[in-house]
């Protein structure tokens, strides 16, 4: 059977859902094979094992100090050495430029975003805000798939997640830009917004930059916090958590939109949620038309409510 | 410094998008073209690089005659004068393709930056930035929220997940920005006026030696192979509160297993 590469998503070594996703899909196709960048940790390698992969390619940090262009390289590398069926990766920001570039490399084509892979890499696409919903395939070369976190349901599967390194020689004109420095804001413990499961997110309606009311209801509900651009750009809730077109594509089981007017370009970044549910004050507001649940009133008033029913029940 | 702005035309959209099911491409003419929204904070940038550090704003857009009117647009903004990539052979090439074509008419062109947005608002790939800079063999910038030119050097805060990542390069270099990074102006009367006579050049394939089995639908590298509308969602719920709007929530999502 031949090898389905699957670039790993890690955070200080620990595997994020999104890859257990994709080693899920990759299940389908073929053989998964990891491809990690950067020392991989016991427990990461556990937890690829734990979702079948079958090896896992483990390639210098260097390659993480100058942008896409040595992931790309690295993968092009190993998809022609290996005679990969496919390659998959996160359908993140830097995900989808990484898909990008090896593609180009590869001289294949690309699918970013999808939201489910066949067996016969048969992609399909949720386009338009969600609105249509096409199905795509990649007619020369390698495909290139990058697949959007919380799409494909990560399943178990053991596998032998047998270690190689890879030597890989990064080649000048991949070294052009340099990453200088890192800087992380603070996250804190809620889970990661694209990875969770539940989202609760403020916006202009919350009035002020005293979060605490979205705050308290995501941790009644074990939830990630997020916010519309108004609230971002009112510097009430900082810029990584921010849903939509230009902030992140979150598809989690539910959402909980808080003084949220559902602009397009806020519902593009959390239409394919499966369950919505909406407090809003204006009976109008747009995000009502895709809610399955929508409470007219203020949501200093709702919202407190209902994380004191939520502790209340648990 | 000369600086190239890459701008798409997009169907706009507050309006209903489609998809040609003659070819699964886009349907250009059953709703308004207008810039794709990200470009206009690439133009933005550029005017900004300009008014620091001189030369010239080029605005190049490869899309079918309509896109004359987003060319205008961008040139009201302060542009100085466009380029319009534009051949019936193009028709249907799919996101590496159009980075393909564009990195060709590139080298036609003198700059030190080329600005584009990260993603468009229609097919949102996400992919030109990096695709292009591949092509081109130049540092890819992208996702910037902030840029600073000194000298030959570039260094721009790149976002991330988890916050953002200081990254530095040399001139000539592929900058794409995400909406952080500006606020893009109003066109003023008098520039509207004076965008009617910038200079707007044509390319077809021959003039940019783009390679036409590299293009168009019959060549690309993917295909769409069917498309439907998404099952509608079940009309929700509303319910105005009383005064225990927040425990019937609580009991929906109880329904919903979620409590
Ligand atoms: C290039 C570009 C990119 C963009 N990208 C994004 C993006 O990624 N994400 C994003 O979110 N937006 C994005 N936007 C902005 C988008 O167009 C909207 O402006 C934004 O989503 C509005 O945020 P909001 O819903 O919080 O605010 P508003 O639209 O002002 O809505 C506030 C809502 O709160 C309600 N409300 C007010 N007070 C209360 C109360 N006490 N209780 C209950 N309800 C109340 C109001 O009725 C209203 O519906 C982008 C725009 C552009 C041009
Ligand atoms: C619904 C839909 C889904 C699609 N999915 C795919 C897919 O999965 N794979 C694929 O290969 N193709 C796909 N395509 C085709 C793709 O849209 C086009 O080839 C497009 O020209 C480039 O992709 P983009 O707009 O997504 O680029 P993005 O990378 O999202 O655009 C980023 C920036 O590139 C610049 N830019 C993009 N196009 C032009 C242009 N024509 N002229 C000037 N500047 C430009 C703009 O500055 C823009 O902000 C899809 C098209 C549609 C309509």
């Amino acid at each position: 059977m031949a090898e389905v590469l699957v670039l790993v998503d890690h955070v200080d070594g620990e595997v994020k859902k999104v890859t257990t996703e994709l080693l899920t899909a990759a299940r389908r196709i073929g053989e998964p094979a990891a491809v990690w960048v950067g020392d991989a940790t016991e427990q990461g390698k556990a937890k690829l094992a734990e979702f079948g992969a079958e090896k896992v390619y483990v390639a210098p940090a260097e390659l993480n100090d100058y942008v896409v262009a040595p992931k790309a390289e690295l993968l092009a590398h190993l998809a022609g050495e290996k005679s990969a069926a496919a390659v998959l990766v996160s359908a993140t920001t830097e995900g989808k430029e990484v898909a990008g570039r090896t593609a180009v490399k590869l001289g294949s084509g690309v699918l970013t975003d999808v939201v489910d892979v066949s067996a016969d890499l048969v992609a399909e696409h949720s386009v338009f805000g969600g609105a249509t919903l096409t199905h795509a395939k990649v007619r020369t070369g390698t495909p290139v798939i990058a697949v959007r976190p919380n799409a494909v349901a990560a399943e178990a599967a053991q596998g032998a997640a047998a270690e190689e390194q890879v030597s890989v020689e990064v080649s000048d004109a991949a070294k052009t830009a340099k990453v200088v420095e890192r800087v992380k804001q603070e996250q804190g413990d809620r889970p990661e917004l694209t990875e969770a499961g539940i989202v609760v997110s403020g916006g202009r309606g919350v009035g002020s930059d005293d979060f605490s009311t979205v705050e308290a209801l995501a941790d009644s509900l074990g939830a990630a916090v997020g916010a519309s651009r108004a609230a971002v750009d009112s510097g009430w809730y900082p810029n990584q958590f921010q849903v939509g077109q230009t902030g992140k594509t979150v598809s989690p089981n539910l959402y909980v939109a808080l003084g949220i007017s559902g602009a397009i370009q806020h519902r593009a970044g959390m239409q394919t949620a499966k369950t919505i549910v909406a407090v809003n004050k204006d009976p109008e507001a747009p995000i009502l038309e895709i809610s399955d649940f929508a409470v007219i009133g203020d949501l200093h008033k709702v919202a407190p409510q209902l994380t004191e029913e939520i502790n209340k029940r648990k | 410094m000369n600086i190239v702005v890459l701008v798409k035309q997009v169907p706009d959209t507050a309006t209903e998008r489609k998809l040609n099911p003659a070819d699964n491409t886009l349907d250009r003419a059953s709703s308004d073209g207008v810039i794709n929204e990200l470009d206009e904070y690439a133009i933005e940038e550029a005017l900004l690089l300009k008014e620091k550090h001189g030369g010239e704003v080029t605005i190049l857009s490869a899309g079918p005659d309509q896109a004359t009117d987003s060319i205008r647009k961008a040139l009201s903004m302060g542009a100085d004068k466009a380029v319009h990539l534009n051949d019936e052979a193009l028709h249907g090439s799919d996101a590496l393709q159009t980075a393909y074509a564009l990195s060709q008419a590139l080298r036609k062109l003198e700059f030190d930056v080329v600005v584009l947005g990260s993603e468009s608002t229609d097919a949102r790939t996400g992919v030109m930035g990096a695709a292009l800079a591949e092509y081109l063999g130049l540092p890819q910038l992208t996702l910037a929220n902030k840029v600073d030119v000194d000298g030959r050097t570039v260094r721009i805060q790149r976002q991330t997940d988890e916050g953002y990542d200081v990254v530095e390069a040399q001139l000539p270099a592929v900058v794409s920005v995400v909406e952080k990074i500006n606020e893009p102006r109003y066109p003023s009367f008098k520039l509207i006026m004076a965008a009617k006579k910038k200079p707007v050049e044509k390319f077809d394939l021959a003039a940019a030696e783009i390679d036409a089995a590299k293009v168009g639908l019959a060549n690309a590298a993917t295909e769409t192979v069917d498309f439907a509308a998404a099952p509608p969602r079940a009309a929700g719920t509303v319910v105005k509160d009383e005064g225990n709007g927040g425990a019937q929530i609580a009991d929906f999502l109880a329904s919903k297993k979620f409590i």
